[in-house]
């Protein structure tokens, strides 16, 4: 499958640095499909054991908030203070809380 | 601060260029996907297109010395080095492309000479103490310039250069073992590794562009913080830096004039030939014509390659979908 120009399309590149952490973008790379991204990924990100597991995905295939609706977007989180554990007074003679 | 050329009725192009230049002066980063002025776009994908440009290129000086390393050891290490090279390359490339810049177009420029890359690697490599050199000098200049950048305005192009800087430590090592290896041996490999010294010093030296008097676009893209420190700067604390490691290793440093000044607690030294590096740069370099040239081939010849990938990809693509059909 190619790009619009008929180059290859161009994926990002998440890498599990190990066990138990999530999966963190690295970058992006160009490949001809899923498999040689897979590989080129490898080569590309992992030169010296930086990952456990690959994901590689179409960036077409990526939702993003745009940062134009930044404000409005993220706005339900904005007033809600009380979500944080700092908005309890607490004596600070209560142990382990 | 710069400003855009674009202006429209309402004031958001203002508003725009206000919160641009307000997350330049909390040092904050630029994201792809945020409004940035024409002008810090363009300057962006110049430099981050010829960085680019620069590291695919300089996999030829020393890919040159692969299959005639003097030990199984020393080509593995050649060999891994040069693979990094091409992966920074890569790297940049991708940070290039989230500004807009297009791949092939990039590759194109680079090929016809209308990109530039680093006037360094138009120098040839003859010796073995070449691949040593480079590896101390010019990966030593390279981590100089990089550091800095890793605190680059631009995201992309910040975390690229965080990957690179940690490779960069691996390539001058290296190169300095390489080096203290030979100045070991016979009083011949002695003299070729001084050799190598005495040719690669100036152009090391120039890596770091015109002085600051002579470089019309710095100030600008320091106030855009796409840059961090001045050529001159950059260029004395190389300069710092690479001289006890010479000492160190015994050779001496082609420069009559260079010397500690204890008072600016820094060293002196001589003028590079800036007019030998616009000559470089213009294309009148040793080699320039050979590394293009050979650039060109390896992409004419790859085409192949890359149009027997794509057909494998859309045959398969297309037979995924019959069996979706097939399966519905
Ligand atoms: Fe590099
Ligand atoms: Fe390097």
């Amino acid at each position: 499958m190619s790009g619009t120009n008929g180059q290859w399309p161009l994926y990002e590149i998440f890498v599990r640095s190990k066990r138990g952490l999530n999966h963190v973008h690295v970058g992006s790379l160009r490949a001809a499909d899923d498999r040689m991204a897979l590989t080129h990924a490898r080569d590309l990100y992992t030169r010296r054991n930086e990952g456990v597991s690959i994901w590689a995905m179409r960036s077409d295939g990526i939702a993003a908030s745009t940062p134009d609706e930044k404000d409005p977007f993220f706005e339900p989180s904005g007033d809600k203070i009380y979500r944080h554990p700092t908005f309890y007074d607490i004596p600070a003679d209560v142990p382990h809380i | 601060m710069p400003s855009s050329t674009s202006s429209s009725p309402d004031g958001a192009d203002e508003r725009l260029q206000e919160q641009f230049d307000r997350t330049i002066a909390r040092d904050q980063r630029v994201e792809p996907r945020d409004w940035m002025p024409d002008g810090y776009r363009k300057t962006l994908i110049r430099q981050i297109a010829q960085h680019a440009h620069s590291e695919i290129i300089g996999m030829q000086p020393e890919g040159d010395w692969i299959t005639r390393a003097p030990s199984l050891r020393r080509k593995a290490i050649l060999f891994a080095k040069v693979q990094d090279e091409a992966g920074h390359g890569l790297y940049l490339y991708s940070a290039a492309e989230t500004l807009g810049a297009d791949r092939e177009d990039l590759v194109e420029r680079l090929i016809s000479g209308r990109q530039k890359y680093s006037s360094i690697f138009n120098y040839p490599t003859p010796t073995f103490a070449d691949v040593g050199v480079i590896g101390w000098f010019v990966d030593g200049a390279a981590i100089c310039n990089q550091v800095p950048l890793c605190r680059s305005s631009y995201g992309p192009y910040a975390r690229a250069m965080v990957r690179v800087c940690k490779e960069e430590s691996f390539h001058q090592r290296q190169g300095y073992e390489l080096l203290m290896t030979m100045m070991r041996g016979t009083e011949e490999q002695r003299a070729m590794v001084q050799d190598a010294v005495d040719r690669w010093w100036w152009p090391s030296l120039m890596m770091f562009g015109p002085p600051d008097d002579d470089s019309p676009n710095s100030a600008r893209s320091m106030a855009w913080r796409i840059k961090r420190h001045s050529n001159d700067e950059l260029r004395q604390r190389f300069v710092d830096m690479t001289v006890p490691q010479a000492g160190k290793l015994g050779v001496t440093l082609p420069d009559p004039e260079l010397r500690w000044n204890e008072e600016r607690g820094r060293h002196d030294f001589g003028t590079p030939d800036f007019t030998e590096l616009m000559r470089v740069i213009k294309g009148d370099g040793p080699c320039n014509a050979e590394r293009i040239g050979r650039r060109r081939a390896a992409h004419e010849e790859g085409a192949w390659v890359r149009e027997a990938a794509a057909a494998h990809a859309a045959k398969q693509a297309r037979r995924e979908e019959q069996e979706k059909e097939h399966a519905a």
